[in-house]
């Protein structure tokens, strides 16, 4: 879909101090010069096309459960087989493949680590190929979002 | 953990409606009043427990395809600096320590740069490395070359 200078504008308005309040898009409306039925609008077309993944929440992983990034070395001939069978756990929400020997990189969510190291020995189990896991230690960035 | 801030977390999970009243709606549909959800949500961001809240965008929807996670290995005792100057870079979107698993990989500094391109992106580390003076600690640039799943985290 075509995205306009508009798009843009209404998207960095409404990806952090989002209004908690009876009429939100009102208020970003009048913010931006705009009507509401417009944005409303608008935002549910960038959200039917993709640009918006969702209207809801960032949480922080420690507090909202356990998590963890994890990385697998794979022969490059096995990659599609070996990411069907990771993302077919349904406690991987990310999986991308990255350029290195550690070359598929992805992220287990859970309620609590329990869940985290099940979902991984799950994945053991089925590919044995070295794996990482790598929980965060620390975090050095408040999540805002990036301006686009 | 009441029953209501379950659901709620799970609605916040997989998304609101884009609707002209969207707390009011979310009300009805969990059988509770608009202000025990504008509550719920007013407590769960002063607790912390929600980071950010609004529309959560798909980036590389809007042309920022180029996602590099750049590794570095910095000594225990300067991590946290490290860290934190990466994080108050504008175009680095996270910096986390994890831990290093060796022999496999000694890297314990991990940060995101999305751009527009690969060229970008690298020119933009270039000058992180310059302006903090960053030479010395060995790193390394993964960039993503395809996205088999992305979805937001589901914790309940």
């Amino acid at each position: 879909m075509t995205v306009s200078p508009e798009d843009l504008e209404l998207l960095n308005a409404v990806q952090r101090d989002f209004p908690v309040h009876g009429r939100p898009f009102a208020a970003i409306a009048e913010i931006l010069g705009r009507s509401e039925d417009d944005v409303i609008y608008r935002l549910n077309e960038l959200e039917s096309s993709g640009v918006i993944s969702r209207f809801g929440a960032v949480f922080d992983h420690r507090k909202a459960g356990s998590s963890t990034l994890a990385a697998m070395a794979v022969p490059e001939d096995q990659l599609d087989e070996v990411a069907t069978i990771v993302n077919a756990c349904e406690d991987v929400n990310h999986n991308y493949a990255r350029e290195n020997e550690f070359n598929l990189w992805f992220v287990v969510t859970g309620s609590d680590r329990t869940a985290i190291d099940d979902a991984l020995n799950g994945i053991r189990a089925r590919c044995d190929f070295p794996l990482l896991d790598l929980p965060m230690e620390s975090a050095y960035t408040i999540d805002l979002g990036f301006s686009v | 953990m009441n029953s209501l801030d379950i659901r709620v977390r799970k609605s916040l999970q997989s998304g609101l409606p884009i609707v002209a009243e969207p707390y009011a709606e979310l009300a009805r549909e969990l059988g509770v009043s608009e202000s025990e959800i504008l509550d719920t949500i007013r407590r769960m961001q002063q607790d912390g427990l929600v980071k950010r809240f609004g529309m959560v965008l798909r980036h590389r929807q809007l042309g920022y395809t180029a996602n590099a996670m750049v590794v570095w290995d910095v000594p225990d005792n300067e991590v946290d600096e490290v860290g934190n100057q990466l994080a108050s870079e504008t175009h680095v979107t996270l910096s986390y320590r994890r831990p290093r698993r060796r022999p496999a990989w000694n890297y314990n500094l991990f940060c995101m740069i999305h751009g527009k391109s690969r060229v970008a992106v690298l020119a933009e580390l270039s000058d992180i490395i310059e302006r903090n003076g960053l030479h010395r600690y060995a790193h390394d640039v993964l960039f993503s070359t395809h996205c088999f799943k992305q979805r937001g985290g589901a914790y309940v």
